[in-house]
């Protein structure tokens, strides 16, 4: 099975409608959504039955037995992340709490414990014929990179036999970006034709770079600015990186989105233009000698 | 007064938001949390820059003075030390420091070191003071770069945060001390659903908010739909218009262009402090 990554670096330049238009194209058997911080691939992909839901377990919290306390402030002094307070009694601001079990330890009347906590909730919809795996954190928690681990692995262990699978990212070029890049055979970046969207494209082409992940280029609305288009163009000729197609900006694509549609089940410029993104990405894929 | 501005989505307008309403506010300081992709530099373009490193403390050991017990390793909660064949290996990129190691090895044979993650820059664009946070690409968690950014911040004066994308720990370590939260949301399916998630983080930290419409077109709303179904304050609507997004996708400041854009801010300005206000005589 080859993966496919569709990532961007900076947010809101098309990842996901992208991601929906490949799928729907290739009619994938599977695929899945990495941006677990902000996921949105469901909301078009179409399922009408209920996902199978698991929860997921994140790092330990620490728990304080305030019988037991004796309030000694060695946890406290301890604690790396803050976490641990006083007023009146001392306790465990869980969002802060990072799960190193070093006040657990340090505790002399073993007063603390390290419970297991819910991160986040994992999403698997499957039929007989496809498979979509997704998660959504839990606000304000971390540890987001163990999640899309969780889910390429939900992905895979569900997936009977698919020669493709599409993964839709998350934009910035940390933790879960990290994750989603092990074991991928391709990214495709989501390039947006402004200032700031070729500063973000340089710095995760720098992050895949450093994982040797294969990395193609497309951009997106790419009339809206069309010297900042040639631009990132020139950069990927000097980087030796595979171009792969131009999208135009399309008022059509968010009436698509909004009615619950792929830009490829409707009528419109940005659709076209999706189509040879596709095929142009797929000959690379697959090509020969390609991984 | 600190005021937080985010999303949940990425490229609904934050930085957009935040640089205008930084250059709209008497000696403002910017801050870019968004330490993965931090962009607000790209319009500002701040001069006298002087930029330090961000460093956070991971553990190195004597090899000389190791025994190879396994205390450490069998304590360390996320994977960053390893004893193979006889010899303590450290993953760097893993290690959260906590210091537990260098706490328990029972022949003090692990000490610690700085290890450099990124950077924060300080710099001024006109009555504006510019910090950046950058984390280093590679480079796993930004949240020890948003701490110091939070350290070096003043404790008078406006403030305006632009925050990553999402609602993680990186958001909420942006919006802890936050006395504001403009939520920014565009009119798209998408926009609304992460509208939702931030709406719910702002709600359980217990911060004051409001949104920005952004990206308005003449059809039906669904962010703003979401807001008058849940009773949110719609602090103002920014129209989708080409001239905005040519300004935007070049890195221009809009307020320093126009006329019409700066009256906008300007009046965005007014009733969110007009809010934090009513905030601070209400709930002291």
């Amino acid at each position: 099975m080859k993966q496919l990554l569709i990532l961007s670096g900076k947010g809101g330049t098309g990842k996901t409608t992208i991601a929906s238009a490949f799928i729907k194209l290739a009619d994938a058997k599977a695929y899945a959504d990495c941006d677990v911080d902000a996921p949105n691939l469901h909301l078009i992909t179409g399922w009408s039955v209920e996902p199978e839901k698991t929860d997921y377990y994140g790092l330990q919290k620490a728990e304080i037995n305030q019988e037991l306390c004796t309030q000694c402030d060695q946890c406290r002094q301890n604690c790396r992340f803050d976490a641990i307070s006083i007023d009146e009694k001392y306790k465990v601001d869980p969002f802060a709490c990072e799960g190193c079990g070093v006040c657990e330890y340090v505790c002399p009347v073993e007063a603390i414990t390290m419970k297991p906590a819910v991160a986040g909730e994992l999403m698997l919809y499957s039929d007989e014929e496809k498979v979509f795996s997704t998660a959504q954190l839990k606000m304000g928690s971390g540890t987001s990179g163990m999640l899309v681990t969780e889910v390429k692995k939900q992905m895979k262990s569900a997936t009977v036999d698919a020669e493709l699978a599409i993964i839709d990212g998350s934009p910035g070029i940390g933790c879960p970006v990290i994750a989603s890049l092990s074991g991928v055979d391709m990214v495709l970046i989501v390039a947006e034709p402004s200032i700031s969207g070729i500063s973000d494209m340089e710095r995760i082409i720098n992050t895949a770079a450093k994982f040797g992940t294969k990395t193609a280029v497309c951009i997106n609305k790419y009339d809206t600015n069309i010297e900042n288009t040639e631009k990132i163009e020139e950069f990927c000729k000097k980087q030796g990186l595979p171009f792969i197609a131009r999208i135009p900006f399309d008022s059509n694509a968010v009436k698509a989105i909004n009615n619950g549609q792929t830009i490829v089940d409707i009528d419109c410029t940005s659709g076209v233009a999706a189509k040879e993104v596709y095929q142009n990405t797929m000959n690379l894929l697959f090509e020969k000698g390609g991984g | 007064m600190r005021i937080a501005v985010l999303s949940g989505k990425g490229g609904t307008g934050k930085t957009f938001v935040s640089v205008n309403l930084s250059c709209t506010a008497e000696k403002a300081v910017y801050v870019d949390c968004d330490v993965e992709e931090p962009n607000g530099h790209l319009f500002l373009k701040p001069a006298r820059i002087a930029g330090t490193p961000v460093t956070v403390m991971v553990p190195a050991v004597d090899m000389n003075k190791c025994t190879g017990c396994r205390k450490c390793v069998d304590f360390c909660k996320y994977n960053a030390l390893a004893l193979v064949t006889g010899k303590l290996l450290i993953f760097h990129e893993v290690c959260h420091s906590c210091g537990g190691c260098v706490l328990f090895c029972p022949t003090k044979a692990i000490a610690e070191k700085e290890r450099r993650i990124g950077t924060i820059e300080e710099g001024r664009s006109g009555g504006v003071t510019v910090l950046t946070g950058c984390l280093d690409t590679g480079e796993v968690s930004g949240v020890p770069i948003i701490k110091g950014l939070m350290k070096k911040l003043p404790r008078e004066g406006n403030i305006v945060i632009d925050c990553p994308p999402g609602s993680a720990c990186i958001v909420m370590e942006s919006i802890k001390d936050a006395d504001y939260c403009v939520l920014v949301a565009e009119p798209t399916l998408f926009g609304v659903h992460n509208l939702g998630m931030v709406y719910e983080l702002v709600k359980l930290f217990n911060k004051p908010f409001g949104v920005v419409l952004n990206k308005c077109l003449d059809e039906e709303n669904p962010a703003e739909k979401f807001c008058f179904e849940n009773n949110i304050m719609i602090l103002c609507r920014i129209p989708f218009d080409n001239e905005l997004g040519t300004l935007n996708s070049n890195a221009e400041i809009a307020v320093n262009k126009d006329k019409k854009y700066r009256d906008m801010f300007s009046s965005l300005l007014k009733t969110v402090l007009r809010e934090v206000q009513h905030e601070t005589t209400t709930n002291p």
